[in-house]
């Protein structure tokens, strides 16, 4: 129908913003949606206005002009031109006529529009399309329009409408300054209204209070400010002071002016703004955020140097006196950052002092956590002198605020950091100490609190606060006040008992301890300095236990054991690898390594080999037999549940067999000073060695049952192949194969391992070059026969 | 089988000033040739005078309507009886815009008692079986831009309760004090009318300021009518004392201001 062609015609001009999907009742669909769109606007405004928000009311308004606005000039500027569109820097002279015309008619139409501030509204929004008449109109058209906005009776309206004349000035015309100084005079001339019966018995009626009344206009009062202080001349803005001062020092024009105002203007009058907050009338505009808005100014440039105490006096003196505790400290965080600009920790404490005061009563420093962190986010910005930071008094007490767990912890956390990043030397400050020993046991506790830790806190959290535990330990020394330091371990493992990365770390704190000390005595311990170091072994000892991850406390026992043994403590040595061999049955047979599952086989290979390593130089224990650590090892291994199918016993068995043949050399590959190893108990004796050939024996004969066993498979044949061959290898370095039985078990092992072809000929190749080479050794002819009977495998 | 007829003119906005030539072309769009007895095209301006009941007595008002007078006219044959090929066909065209003897060439002017319209007429005869044609387009005339520039004049004025016409107890007004003052007394009817009005002193808060143009229509030397027609313009709300108030007013014909209201 032509009623429904022309609503479409006129929708698809409006419907630029969204596109409406494919509809089969599009005539109906749109009208709906039309409808929705005019009525949205409305009903927010609506709801707006009933909720008590005017300003967001005008808001809106302000909105629908703008885009009212942007809709007609896009549409001029595509009838301008026939061929294709202009460009954005057109002339008057590029519009075509029929552009113009249409133009024209906008402004005809609005300007016959009765009320003044639909009238005034809309011709300020489409004041941009002035550009298609004519090149001087935008000149004439702001003063008449800014002229207008004086008809306007309410003057927080007017204030708002004049402040969207300056956007739209400044966004159509930014070079045309002169209308934007006319509005602000203007706006200064409607001042004495606000105080008028009207507005006043306003008011009362909808039972609005003077200072948040007044509040409403310090957006609108900024943006113009904004506008005008935008690149402006200094002697500009000391006229609008100047005005300002004439007002009687207006409070809500004081407050616009400092917020608007380039803030190294404000600093450099600090002391002027702080006299005319002064002058203000009690009972409009806050105070607090008059100091509220000079203070921000103030964090970013500053104020001449012999002024800047007085001002903090000033401020401070007003600051303190806002009962509202949410006032108080939006005001008070904001100078928290002049503060810790210019002064000490004296200065900084009495603030920190008069925040706690405020903000204790009530528990009001519950509804604030923002501010007060904020608060301690810009003193570590200023401070990162930790022993001047927490010997401010009221530092901690201010901490002290911070209740709420997760929010305690985040601060913790941020001091940390700073903490670590900035302090560069170790440290044996008491106070220094003792503050961030409270920080990290409060975070510390948080976490670990039996509930959080078991339903909230991630291990990456646990994992992070742990790091950031370990990164204080480590800035932790005492010099040679070695026993201090001891102590100060133990204090830690009390305090971070719930953090295993925090234990592991301290454990390694001892035994440095312990070394450091060897160190500084040369080696040979005193009296004194051995009861230190048994004393370091024994803190070890009882902590490594309450760890949880198995590998940690296995290879901590080797360490702390290898520790004992580098300090002459042979005892404590032996208790640690025994313990060591004593746990080894509870390892798992799969570990979750970075949250995945994994076979803890080769973690468990990796451990023996180095203990078996260690265990060339550990003494035997007088009371208990020979080779005492090493059969409980054995039998260990022997004992221990393997996975199915898996070598790794028999490859335990094979890597012993080098340490049984050094342990049966006259003089040891390596020993430790000052402790005599099994070469100097037993001086060679008989009886040891062939101790250690019985054991040999036994691990061989092993060794071959499972050989056998794996004969049996035809799958197994690669095994059985790499395992003869491992075998052979060690026969070969260190077997003496003068002994037939030993040479014809080698040549054997050698045939067994290419009977099926799994060799690789490369290293056969190499590993038959390398005895050819060793054969040639003066003691060494007995190998070149054993060469020949090592035949190659035929490719056939 | 559809034809449509149209006539375009040259310029956009229609306007023309006396002396200068109206052109433009006609448009005939038809999909197939079109058979047509002569295309005519009329050009007419006409003055409709109706007289108000106020300045005549209603009866007469009622019954005698003034013929309208006829400013100018001129008609040309466009094209004689013949075919015009399917597709679009453009007929320029140009007329002079000239008055015959010594009428005066008004300006195009539509308001409630006096109307002045300049149209231009097209009509295409046809066949008895189909409907003749015709088509109407308006132009507008404007006057000729006056040569030597009128100096502005401006007119102060005072509003007291002592100066309105329209109470009669004088005595019931509350005390006021209005000054104000007009930029001009004639102005260009595409440039706004501007004046400002300062509110001296008033005894009873002011819920609003209106602004009122009074239309008076006449044509030549006959006054047709006083207070035709009023258009309101609010130009303050409740407003501050002794803040000057512009008044900008777009006339939207002859207009004079007349009163200020306040209500």
């Amino acid at each position: 129908s032509a009623v429904s062609e022309k609503v479409r015609t006129r929708l698809e001009e409006l419907d630029d913003l969204e596109e409406v999907g494919f509809c089969p009742h599009r005539c109906v669909c749109i009208h709906q949606d039309y409808a929705n769109r005019i009525v949205e606007p409305n009903q927010s405004l609506k709801e707006a206005w009933s909720s008590d928000q005017k300003v967001k009311a005008l808001k809106i308004v302000i909105q629908s002009c703008l885009f009212l606005g942007r809709l007609v000039y896009d549409r001029i500027w595509t009838m301008c031109s026939d061929s294709g569109p202009l460009p954005d820097s057109f002339t008057v002279e590029d519009v075509n006529d029929t552009a113009k015309e249409t133009c024209l008619n906008w402004f005809f139409k609005i300007a016959s529009i009765r009320e003044l501030l639909p009238r005034l509204y809309v011709e300020a929004a489409i004041l941009k399309c002035n550009r298609f008449l004519n090149k001087s109109d935008i000149q004439e058209t702001l003063p008449r329009l800014t002229a207008m906005i004086r008809g306007i009776g309410d003057p927080l309206v007017a204030a708002y409408a004049r402040a969207y004349l300056c956007r739209v000035g400044m966004e159509v015309a930014p070079h045309l300054k002169d209308s934007l100084n006319r509005n602000f005079f203007d706006l200064l001339g409607t001042f004495q209204q606000i105080s008028g019966e009207s507005v006043q018995s306003q008011l009362v009626q909808q039972r609005v209070e003077v200072p948040e009344y007044l509040t409403l206009y310090s957006p609108a009062i900024s943006w113009i400010l904004q506008c005008i202080a935008y690149r402006a001349p200094e002697p500009l803005l000391m006229e609008m002071m100047e005005r300002c001062k004439k007002l009687g020092n207006n409070a809500l024009l004081l407050n616009s002016v400092m917020r608007a105002f380039r803030p190294e203007f404000v600093a450099a009058r600090a002391a002027d703004f702080i006299g005319m907050i002064k002058d203000c009338d009690e009972a409009g505009f806050p105070k607090h955020l008059l100091f509220g808005s000079l203070g921000r100014s103030l964090a970013c440039a500053d104020p001449p140097e012999s002024e800047r105490l007085t001002i903090l006096n000033e401020a401070w003196k007003v600051i303190t006196k806002v009962r509202s505790p949410q006032d108080y400290i939006n005001c008070a965080e904001i100078w928290v950052e002049f503060t810790c600009r210019h002064f000490t920790k004296r200065e900084v404490n009495t603030i920190l002092a008069d925040i706690i005061k405020h903000m204790t009563p009530d528990r009001a420093f519950e509804d604030a956590y923002p501010q007060l962190q904020s608060v301690i986010r810009k003193i570590l910005t200023y401070f990162h002198d930790f022993s001047i930071l927490f010997s401010t008094e009221r530092f901690l007490p201010f901490l002290d605020m911070f209740q709420k767990d997760s929010v305690r912890v985040e601060v913790c956390r941020a001091i940390m950091e700073v903490f670590i990043k900035h302090q560069v030397e170790l440290t044996r400050d008491p106070v220094i100490l003792n503050a961030m020993l409270h920080i990290c046991k409060a975070m510390h506790d948080s976490v670990t609190d039996f509930f959080i830790c078991v339903a909230l806190t991630l291990e990456d959290e646990r994992r992070s606060l742990a790091l950031l535990i370990i990164g204080f330990i480590r800035m932790v020394s005492f010099g040679r006040d070695f026993e201090q330091q001891l102590s100060f371990c133990v204090e830690a493992r009390a305090t971070f008992c719930n953090l295993e990365p925090v234990l592991v770390q301290l454990i390694h704190t001892v035994n440095q301890l312990a070394m450091e000390t060897r160190r500084v005595m040369r080696g040979s311990h005193s009296r004194k300095t051995a009861a230190f170091v048994r004393a370091c072994a024994a803190y070890s000892y009882i902590t490594i236990p309450s760890l949880s991850n198995i590998f940690s406390r296995l290879s901590l026992y080797l360490l702390s054991g290898q520790v004992a043994l580098a300090n002459q403590c042979l005892s404590q040595a032996d208790a640690f690898l025994k313990a060591a061999v004593s746990i080894l049955a509870e390892v798992p047979r799969s570990i979750s390594v970075e949250g995945k599952i994994r076979s803890s086989e080769s973690f468990l290979l990796d451990f023996i080999s180095n203990f078996l390593a260690t265990l060339l130089v550990v003494p035997d224990h007088p009371e208990h037999g020979v080779l005492y650590l090493v059969r409980g090892l054995l039998n260990m291994v022997q004992d221990y549940t393997w996975e199915d199918n898996s070598d790794a016993k028999v490859r335990v068995y094979v890597s012993a067999l080098p340490l049984l043949a050094a342990m049966s050399q006259e003089t040891y590959l390596y020993c430790i000073p000052k402790v005599d190893s099994n070469e100097t108990l037993y001086g060679g004796d008989p009886k040891f060695l062939s101790e250690l050939n019985k054991l040999c024996e036994t691990l061989i004969g092993q060794i071959l049952d499972h050989l056998k066993a794996l004969g049996r498979d035809e799958h197994s044949a690669r095994r059985q192949s790499a395992l003869a061959f491992s075998l052979f290898g060690v026969l070969l370095a260190h077997g003496d194969l003068r002994n037939n039985k030993l040479s014809q078990l080698a040549v054997n092992l050698w045939n067994l391992s290419h009977k099926q072809g799994h060799c690789e000929t490369r290293i056969s190749v190499r590993t038959l070059e390398y005895i050819k080479h060793q054969a040639q050794q003066p003691d060494m002819t007995h190998l070149s026969d054993t060469v020949q009977r090592l035949a190659l495998q035929s490719r056939t | 089988m559809s034809v449509t007829l149209d006539i375009r003119l040259k310029r956009a906005n229609k306007i023309y000033h006396e002396g200068e030539t109206v052109a433009g072309v006609i448009v005939l769009v038809c999909k197939e040739p079109l058979q047509h007895h002569g295309i005519s095209l009329n050009m007419e301006g006409l003055v409709n005078l109706q007289l108000s009941s106020k300045s005549v007595g209603v009866f007469e008002a009622f019954y005698n309507s003034v013929k309208p007078i006829q400013l100018i006219s001129s008609n040309v044959e466009v094209a004689k009886a013949g075919k015009i090929p399917g597709g679009k066909t453009e007929i320029p065209f140009e007329f002079p815009l000239l008055t015959k003897g010594n009428k005066v060439l008004y300006e195009t002017y539509h308001g409630v008692f006096v109307n002045i319209q300049y149209t231009l007429r097209c009509d295409m005869k046809r066949s008895l079986l189909a409907k003749d044609l015709s088509r109407n387009c308006e132009f507008i005339v404007h006057c000729q831009p006056q040569k030597a520039k009128v100096i502005p004049t401006p007119v102060n004025f005072t509003i007291t309760p002592g100066t309105l016409q329209n109470t009669r107890e004088r005595s019931l007004l509350p005390k006021f004090l209005i000054r104000g003052h007009l930029d001009a007394t004639s102005c260009v009817i595409s440039q706004p009318l501007t004046g400002e009005v300062v509110v001296e002193n008033s005894d009873v808060p002011i819920k609003s300021i209106e602004l009122q143009l009074v239309r008076v229509e006449t044509c030549g030397v006959l006054k047709v009518c006083r207070d035709a027609q009023r258009s309101e313009y609010q130009i303050a709300e409740v407003c501050c004392h002794g803040l000057s108030i512009p008044s900008n007013v777009f006339p939207g014909g002859h207009c004079h201001m007349e009163t200020h209201s306040i209500s």
